[in-house]
């Protein structure tokens, strides 16, 4: 849910929405100061935030699947082809 | 190795920059191609399919954008195309999608299931095999959109300029199917972690 302007402060059920946008920096000012301030008083978004980064690195640890030396050689072949044509 | 020598290298039949380029690309783009097709042996296709699209326009190729996100947006754009004609293709996700649901906050908005702690624990054993399985698998359930810009962003590291411009989507959507994404793969390491 994306949350207009917040007038007063933030509840937990708006701050975990807000995550995305705080680490990618386009709150405003105000809203980060919001966001920060309610972090700082709530145990339970302070680890949701925590999870929500551990959960990026372990994303960032997802290797693809190696090219197969079949799959490779026929990608050579295709280069050939397209070289001859 | 320059984007823009690799293509001359390539319009001159140098075989070896083609190898270097399939070499770092082909893993990623057989990746990325599976957000859009049902299966592993199309996604290769697409994948082919997309090499000799990139060797045929190679001089449409202007350097406005990197290689890379060139190619990558070639893929996608023959990806949904195969995934619509496979009909796997979902309607556009518009739906108010919370990132923790309801019932874990009490009427006034604040936890009334707070999350345990896990995050410094996960953080200290992050080469933890099975959880990075765990969250490949999570990836690989995430409606197309969500695991495509996931697949970009997280997995393969790309900036969300480079990401709107591979998925040709605005950065305010991205930032949406991120948050969406990410905090489906976050509730689903929760599920897991709850059972050990």
């Amino acid at each position: 849910m994306r949350m207009p302007t917040l007038r007063r402060d933030i509840v937990c059920r708006q701050a975990v929405e807000l995550v995305t946008d705080y680490l990618e920096g386009v709150l405003s000012r105000r809203d980060t100061r919001r966001f920060e301030a309610h972090l700082q008083a709530c145990d339970g978004c302070e680890e949701y935030l925590a999870q929500v980064k551990t959960t990026i690195s372990l994303l960032g640890r997802v290797q693809p699947e190696d090219l197969s030396p079949e799959t490779r050689q026929g990608l050579i072949e295709l280069y050939r082809q397209f070289l001859e044509a | 190795m320059s984007d823009d020598d690799l293509v001359r290298r390539l319009r001159s039949g140098d075989e070896s920059a083609f190898v270097e380029l399939v070499d770092t690309y082909q893993s990623s783009m057989v990746r990325l191609a599976q957000a859009f097709v049902p299966s592993r042996a199309l996604a290769e296709e697409v994948a082919q399919d997309t090499w000799l699209a990139v060797l045929k326009g190679l001089d449409r190729f202007e350097g406005r954008s990197s290689l890379k996100t060139w190619i990558f947006r070639i893929l996608v754009n023959r990806g949904r195309s195969t995934g619509a004609r496979e009909q796997r293709t979902t309607p556009v996700d518009i739906s108010d999608e919370a990132a923790v649901e309801r019932r874990r906050f009490d009427a006034g908005g604040a936890w009334s299931d707070p999350p345990t702690h896990w995050a410094d624990e996960v953080v200290e054993r992050l080469s933890n095999g099975p959880l990075v399985l765990k969250v490949r698998a999570a990836v690989s359930g995430l409606p197309e959109n969500q695991r495509a810009v996931v697949t970009l962003r997280d997995l393969e590291g790309l900036s969300s300029k480079e990401v709107c411009d591979v998925l040709e989507i605005s950065e305010a959507n991205q930032r949406v199917l991120l948050h969406r994404g990410r905090s489906r793969v976050r509730a689903r390491l929760e599920e897991e972690l709850a059972k050990r």
